[in-house]
């Protein structure tokens, strides 16, 4: 009977999931096959959760060819913190964790004030590990479906010895011909997620069953309302210590939300959500009318072109 | 009708796949407009970005919304006010998953166009209605069918400029087809339109009632995703060759995966495959996704096959059915876009990447390069950004090619420049 069934999948009914899953794999074993020494970033994020599974479908039953690395900002959700490790243990792949506070000791880093958002300053904790490992190549969950400067990004994406991408240089990518050859210093990002959307990662998620850091349904949390925006307060780092204090006259509020995107906690902002399992999040995906980094990233409302120049500085 | 009005929810899977497509033009022909209609009538823009972009509609003067702003691109540009580079826009219908890969349309993006065109399976070419075919037009459809798209869409655009009349549409039709036929397009739809007020891009609107075709969404449905509907070879580059030699698990000491995707055709557990450039001859024991056991695989799926028989295989060689066996060549003509702002140099070696095979290149001679506005042959000394040549290459190490016109994924190369790293040609292989 199996074998009717898989007559009939023709290529015209390759699902579009199957099909985006089929490109991903490929690029991941193009940059194993193509890279000395790639590593694939991993922040216990939705985007990066996938991206492990396709891992998992592209290289078992053998070990990955590549190391996780996650660029710990210090101000992560302790649930993701731990999700993190955990997948990992799981999974049996070394985890290399760098930190921005580490950056910060060395002097490498040096915040406007205590409370600035640590997001763009992971450039240079990243920038510091591609050096010390010498890693040719970081595997990233971007999509082009986020932002306008993601829009025009390559699936190789290729980085001078500054970790600057330049939007006027960057090599043509054509058929499925991908090129991630870089002298050494030069560093190519690869994006296999590139051609997904925030709905197609929540498909995968559904129909992989997928498990996520708890913060990503529905809970109930302190928060206040600041310009337009739900800040969460009050916020337990990993070490226990409160961050994300609320501002004198602020009225904290007890809401029902839930994270689209996680990150660094001083820029990452949740949606008011009764959503409590993937299928519902799927429904609310679909019905939404916000795009998902309007609605949660406080960081890049700053300035129209805030990504792009986030991008030249080394950002992934 | 708003943004904030969501299509009402209705559960139905995606079922009928993803469909590549690119849109040539230039915002003089609307095209920007048309893409954010398409993108506004299937409601995937949210408000925030609308409201964005109200915003600046304002800040430039403007009355209404602006819908071309929804294809806006990178700070860079703007402050040059061109579009450099290929954007990709991501759209569905709930039936339908859509990439839009948009290119600007100026003669000096070709290379843009081609890079556009190498992943469609289907092109959009934009006419302004009160133009009719302009040399752009037939630019647009060379190189789609230089690349081989297998559907071509011809929107009429701007038919409010023209009050609807039919008879302009017509002409333009008629005038489209003679040039067509001389190039041997065959598989064209034409489609009046106004993207600006909506006629017949999603919805067919009131002021063309006399076009009883599909509208531009219908046909986007409707047509089939795949490349090809011809049944092609069986093609397979490795990728990689997966060894786990993991210690604690005797059941896999033996294991050896050849890791790839289905270029083209389709396998089954059990047929006889022939590996290149070995020529050793074995069967297919076993295909593998993910510790899953299909029986067969097909044409962009990616798997893992297990052979018969112990044979030493690498990344760069290909496994293909045994009755479709290839002749390795070291010799080659293509059809060659240039891309880089380093003219080809004929003194100098290249490095060829096909599949997943690398050889070193020298250029054998350049038979001819084509004015791609008059469609002319010249003979030719060199080749600058954006030409378009037949070219012969003679190579160090055999690849394994099919005709890019029987073959996408065996018939295309990159040309990579060794000093620099880029990728600076893109080949089709005749």
């Amino acid at each position: 009977m199996t074998q009717t069934m898989q007559r009939t999948l023709s290529k015209t009914t390759l699902s579009h999931l199957d099909w985006l899953e089929a490109e991903a794999i490929h690029i991941m074993r193009e940059v194993a096959g193509q890279c000395a020494n790639p590593a694939l970033l991993f922040s216990g994020g939705k985007d990066s959760i996938c991206m492990l599974r396709v891992a998992e479908k592209a290289f078992r039953p053998g070990k990955f060819p590549f190391p996780l690395l996650h660029v710990d900002t210090g101000h992560n959700y302790p649930e993701v913190i731990a999700f993190r490790d955990k997948r990992a243990a799981e999974l049996g792949e070394r985890l290399i964790v760098r930190s921005v506070e580490d950056s910060m000791k060395r002097g490498t880093v040096v915040l406007k004030h205590p409370g600035e958002s640590r997001n763009k300053h992971q450039s240079v904790t990243l920038l510091e590990a591609i050096e010390e490992f010498g890693f040719d190549c970081c595997i990233g969950g971007a999509r082009r479906d986020e932002e306008k400067a993601r829009a025009k990004e390559r699936i190789m994406s290729f980085r001078d010895e500054f970790g600057q991408w330049d939007p006027k240089n960057q090599r043509p990518e054509l058929w499925n011909l991908y090129n991630a050859r870089a002298h050494k210093g030069e560093n190519i990002r690869a994006f296999p997620i590139s051609n997904w959307t925030e709905m197609d990662v929540w498909q995968y998620i559904e129909r992989e069953q997928l498990e996520l850091p708890s913060i990503y349904f529905a809970h109930t949390r302190p928060v206040v309302i600041r310009q337009g925006a739900i800040v969460p307060v009050n916020v337990p780092l990993v070490g226990g210590e409160l961050t994300n204090l609320p501002k004198a006259g602020e009225e904290i509020v007890d809401l029902q939300v839930r994270f689209r995107t996680v990150g660094d906690i001083s820029c990452t902002a949740p949606v008011e959500s009764d959503a409590d399992t993937v299928a519902k999040i799927v429904v609310e995906t679909a019905t939404t009318t916000i795009t998902e980094r309007g609605a949660t990233r406080l960081d890049d409302q700053t300035s129209e072109a805030s990504m792009e120049q986030r991008k030249k500085e080394g950002y992934f | 009708m708003s943004a904030m009005e969501k299509l009402p929810v209705e559960k139905t899977p995606i079922d009928n796949g993803l469909l590549r497509f690119l849109t040539c033009g230039s915002v003089d022909d609307g095209k920007s407009t048309l893409i954010g209609r398409l993108l506004f009538d299937t409601k995937t823009i949210l408000a925030d970005t609308l409201t964005a972009i109200e915003r600046t509609s304002q800040k430039r003067g403007m009355e209404a919304v602006d819908l071309s702003l929804l294809t806006d691109g990178l700070q860079a540009e703007r402050e040059q006010g061109i579009t450099i580079d290929v954007a990709y826009r991501y759209f569905t219908t709930g039936t339908r998953k859509y990439i839009i890969a948009d290119a600007p349309g100026h003669e000096q993006y070709t290379r843009n166009m081609v890079t556009a065109a190498s992943t469609a399976n289907l092109a959009i070419i934009l006419i302004d209605a009160r133009k009719g075919v302009l040399t752009q037009t037939r630019r647009h459809s060379y190189l789609a069918h230089l690349v081989n798209i297998p559907h071509l869409i011809v929107a009429v655009n701007k038919m409010d400029l023209v009050d609807y009349d039919q008879a302009v549409f017509e002409k333009i039709r008629a005038d489209y087809l003679e040039f067509a036929a001389k190039l041997g397009i065959t598989d064209i739809r034409f489609i009046p339109m106004s993207a600006l007020n909506g006629d017949m891009v999603v919805d067919r609107g009131e002021r063309l009632g006399w076009y009883q075709g599909p509208t531009l969404l219908d046909v986007l449905e409707t047509v089939p995703a795949a490349h090809t509907e011809k049944t092609e070879k069986f093609r397979f580059p490795v990728q990689y060759v997966c060894r786990p030699q993991d210690s604690a698990n005797p059941e896999l000491h033996d294991y050896r995966g050849f890791m790839g995707r289905v270029e083209s055709g389709e396998i089954a557990v059990g047929d006889e495959v022939t590996v290149l450039p070995s020529g050793l001859t074995t069967r297919v024991k076993a295909i593998e996704l993910y510790g899953r056991q299909l029986t067969h695989a097909v044409s962009e799926q990616s798997v893992t096959i297990l052979l018969a028989d112990e044979i030493d295989i690498s990344r760069g060689d290909m496994i293909v059915k045994t009755s479709e066996a290839l002749e390795p060549k070291k010799q080659i003509e293509a059809m060659v876009c240039w891309l880089s702002e380093q003219p080809m140099d004929r003194a100098r070696k290249y490095l060829i990447r096909h599949t997943t095979r690398d050889s070193k290149a020298m250029v054998a001679g350049i038979e001819y390069r084509v004015d791609i506005n008059s469609m002319e042959w010249a003979p030719a000394e060199k080749l600058a950004m954006n030409d378009i040549a037949k070219v012969a290459f003679k190579l160090a190490q055999p690849i394994f090619c099919d005709p890019y016109a029987e073959n996408r994924g065996t018939g295309a190369f990159i040309v990579i420049d060794e000093s620099t790293n880029n990728t600076v040609g893109a080949g089709m292989i005749v």
